[in-house]
């Protein structure tokens, strides 16, 4: 038992160091700020859901006690991450940082200068 | 065999927050090293979680909530900034 118990554990953290380091991986390699933030926010969002699960599985099954922060840190950081991912893309956004050169479609373009035609007018 | 495995894992965020340290000191635009700072503190979070497995004490896990609303406040505030100039803004109302 204790033995399926420590594999699930290593198995979990693995699998969450992976994912932090392909989630650099993509922050290093893409070539622009709104597709870096997607790798970002979503690979390492769920690495660190993995590194805490197993770190909660670990303190459960070794240690005895079931610790509620982790389950609260779980909670938290799912819902914030990509919160504050949106945020700065949408500030990114707004305070004008190009998109790729080679992207081929940005619909919130059309809708700004609509906006701004709509306000001009009036 | 645990022991290895969180060494390994270790070894992995430190590497991940080396990339993303590059990517503090070079990225072209400001949204750039926020978005690397901001999963810099999640790899801390990480981080934490695997010291607490390696000194066997849960008496840092109220550190990994503590990084996870420092780093979310940090990111708001900073997007707030780069979008309106102002982190709390002025009340005209009064």
């Amino acid at each position: 038992m204790t033995t399926i118990v420590n594999f699930i554990i290593g198995f979990l953290i693995l699998a969450g160091a992976l994912l932090f380091l392909i989630a650099t991986f993509g922050v290093i390699r893409l070539p622009d700020v709104y597709t870096r933030n997607h790798a970002a926010s979503k690979a390492a969002t769920l690495g660190v859901m993995f590194v805490l699960l197993g770190t909660f599985l670990y303190f459960y099954s070794v240690e005895g006690h079931f610790n509620s922060r982790l389950i609260l840190g779980i909670v938290f950081l799912f819902l914030t991450s990509p919160i504050s991912g949106h945020l700065i893309n949408r500030a990114a956004y707004n305070s004008g940082v190009k998109l790729w050169d080679q992207s081929v479609r940005d619909d919130l373009k059309e809708y700004h200068k609509k906006m701004q035609d709509d306000s001009s007018a009036d | 065999m645990l022991e290895i495995v969180i060494r390994i894992a270790l070894l992995c965020c430190s590497l991940a927050m080396l990339g993303l340290i590059y990517r503090v000191i070079k990225g072209p635009t400001v949204p750039d090293r926020v978005i690397a700072l901001d999963a810099i503190g999640v790899n801390l979070v990480a981080v934490t979680a695997l010291i607490c497995i390696v000194l066997k004490s849960s008496a840092f896990l109220e550190i990994i909530l503590l990084i996870g609303i420092l780093a979310f406040i940090g990111t708001v505030a900073f997007a707030k900034y780069l979008e309106k100039g102002v982190i709390i803004e002025r009340d005209n109302h009064r």
